[in-house]
């Protein structure tokens, strides 16, 4: 019996822990893959590379303020470093850490407009690190060459491009470079995906003017298909462990049965019908069910817990429809698996006892 | 008017004729016990007349009821009001009390009654071990127990198979003075038996050979 309930307990937790991580997969994965950095961009509808921000930020207002997580602009420039060009990207901090809260910071965001990042992969190859100071020099189209010296306040790694950048507050590279208010690029991550997100981009399109929207098709389109990938994972492993639930519920079941030969002949020789005993299991089984449940939301909770850490990192909350499920799942289990040993129990003969097996 | 009345009695399983035309009747009252050697049918007999198995042919009336036309349910109703049965192995429910063992009769048949129960295991001198579990008994205090169970919803027939085959002589003596009270109080009994020593209890001595009853006689009493 206490198989029966170890096994009702583990069915119970992968229910409710699956089923917790179920739920919040949608969610989490939103949130996971906006962390992946921007699913649509603005760039200039001109022949310029150059987009005023202020376009951006109309094309901005057309687009559902809940469903925006952000909005960031880069602006590319290049400097140089002892004769080496160096790209030095113009970024507001702010936004940049909603759209891409995977960029990892040694040290600290720059503060002030004479503090940079500096990729990783550039910190590695010239030896700098944050705390030293650096001078660029700039090389206008027209002009006289300016060295600017700056204080590295960080080191960013991102896996990306990021990490052969030098990274720089906008507003300090408005006062390096002037013409303020334009960027090359605004990433935008917001929570849509597939058709809703098209349609974002077809509003963009039509009611925009010098901007042009364009689908991080990478992601936005991985997103649906991983989703339900994983959804189809989870009914998987549910499925398959309730089901090993019931064998196992069932054959300890039919083991007690086997054993209580003896006890259930006796019974029926003293006069229960077989009414009587069904009831009796059926009585053992409702409490295993119960007990297993029981035990199982305390140890669902923590499975869940465990499994969001790992796979998202954030816990997660257990809905209380889903334990209200998981009691019905129990019940199901835990009674199906019983039908087949009590069955048995009612093909006991009283006579048994007489004879002395 | 008999209590019990067998009549052309049959029973096979498959090749083996384990009961062959066995006719008698039992009266109210009476102490009936059989008689015979191993394999001769006792137990069988034993198992219709207890209602636990159907005679392959012949009728069984028992109390006016006959057997042979009730359903499972029928007959495992009858077990439960009028029958006490008492087994040469003291079948007790291990996990549970003595006094629990005997109330476990009386939730089956009605409503359980603890005094009651009580007053049952005081006829068979047990009530300073009603809260102790079987195991914790001797084998003549487990079978007096059964005794208490069989007696519990007042049966109308007592049937008592080997009930002394696992006792010594004093506790033997002890569950035929249990016996004799029960029959002085008016109770039927049949009691299956090896020992000529515990038939002679008896008023009367079937005797079953090769699933025949051969000997129909009443007892000499030995004692009193
Ligand atoms: N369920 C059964 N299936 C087949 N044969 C059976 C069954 N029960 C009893 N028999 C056979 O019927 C015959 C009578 O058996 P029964 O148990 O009635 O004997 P008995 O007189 O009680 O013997 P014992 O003194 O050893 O208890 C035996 O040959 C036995 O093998
Ligand atoms: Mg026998």
């Amino acid at each position: 019996m206490l198989v029966a309930l170890l096994a009702v307990v583990i069915g119970a937790t992968v229910f409710l822990g699956m089923g917790a991580v179920y739920y919040d997969i949608p969610r989490q994965m939103g949130r996971e893959f906006r962390s992946y950095g921007a699913n649509l961009v603005l760039v200039s509808s001109g022949g310029n590379s150059v987009l005023s921000l202020d376009d951006a930020k109309r094309a901005i207002a057309l687009l559902p303020a809940d469903k925006l997580v952000g909005a960031s602009p880069f602006r590319f420039e290049t400097m140089y470093y002892n004769r080496q060009g160096v790209t030095v990207v113009g970024a507001d901090f702010t936004a940049v850490k909603k759209t891409s809260p995977y960029w990892q910071i040694q040290g600290e965001w720059p503060q002030k407009d004479d503090e940079i990042l500096i990729g990783t992969d550039i910190a590695e190859h010239t030896r700098l690190y944050a705390g030293s100071f650096v001078t660029l020099d700039i090389v206008p189209p027209k002009g006289r060459k300016i060295s600017k010296e700056l204080r590295i306040s960080g080191v960013v790694r991102t896996g990306g491009a990021e990490d052969g950048f030098v990274i720089m507050p906008m507003s300090g590279l408005e006062g390096i470079m002037g013409v303020p208010g334009t960027a090359n690029v605004v990433e935008i991550s917001i929570a849509a995906s597939g058709e809703e997100l098209s349609r974002f981009i077809e509003v963009l399109q039509a009611e925009s003017q010098g901007i042009t929207p364009r689908l991080v098709k990478r992601i936005a389109a991985s997103e649906t298909t991983v989703l339900s990938r994983l959804q189809v994972l989870v009914y998987l492993v549910t499925g398959i462990v309730l089901f090993l639930t019931m064998i196992c519920v069932g054959t300890t079941m039919m083991t007690v049965v086997m054993e209580r030969r003896g006890e259930i002949g006796l019974k029926k020789a003293i006069g229960a019908g077989n009414k009587v005993i069904i009831a009796e299991f059926m009585g053992e089984s409702t409490i295993l069910a119960f007990a297993g449940w029981l035990l199982g939301i305390i140890s669902g909770y923590f499975f869940a817990q465990i499994v969001s850490m790992s796979v998202f990192s954030r816990g997660v909350e257990m809905p209380f429809v889903l334990v209200l499920l998981a009691l019905v799942a129990s019940f199901v289990v835990t009674l199906l698996a019983s039908l087949i040993p009590v069955s048995m129990s009612t093909d006991v003969e009283p006579a048994l006892v007489l004879r002395g097996e | 008017m008999n209590i019990l009345k067998l009549n052309d009695v049959s029973m096979v399983y498959g090749s083996v004729r384990a009961l062959q035309n066995v006719s008698f009747a039992v009266r109210p009252g009476e102490w009936v016990a059989i008689m015979g050697a191993s394999g001769s049918g006792k137990t069988t007999m034993m198992n219709i007349v207890g209602c636990m198995n159907k005679a392959t042919h012949g009728s069984v009336v028992l109390d006016g009821e006959n057997l042979s036309r009730l359903n499972a349910g029928d007959l495992t109703a009858i077990r439960r009001d009028k029958i006490g049965l008492i087994f040469q192995q003291f079948y007790l429910i291990s996990y549970l009390t003595a006094v629990e063992n005997v109330m476990i009769a009386q939730y089956y048949h009605s409503v359980v009654d603890e005094k009651e129960a009580m007053q049952a295991l005081e006829r068979v001198g047990l009530a300073p071990r009603a809260k102790h579990l079987p195991h914790q008994l001797s084998g003549g205090e487990q079978q007096r127990l059964c005794i208490a169970r069989a007696l519990i919803n007042y049966p109308r027939l007592i049937l008592a198979d080997e009930p002394t085959g696992n006792l010594d002589k004093a506790n033997q003596n002890t569950v035929m003075d249990i016996f004799h009270q029960l029959h002085r109080e008016g109770s039927t009994i049949i009691v299956v038996t090896h020992s000529p020593e515990v038939a002679a209890h008896a008023q009367r001595v079937l005797s079953l050979e090769f699933g025949r009853l051969v000997k129909d006689a009443p007892t000499q009493r030995l004692c009193a």
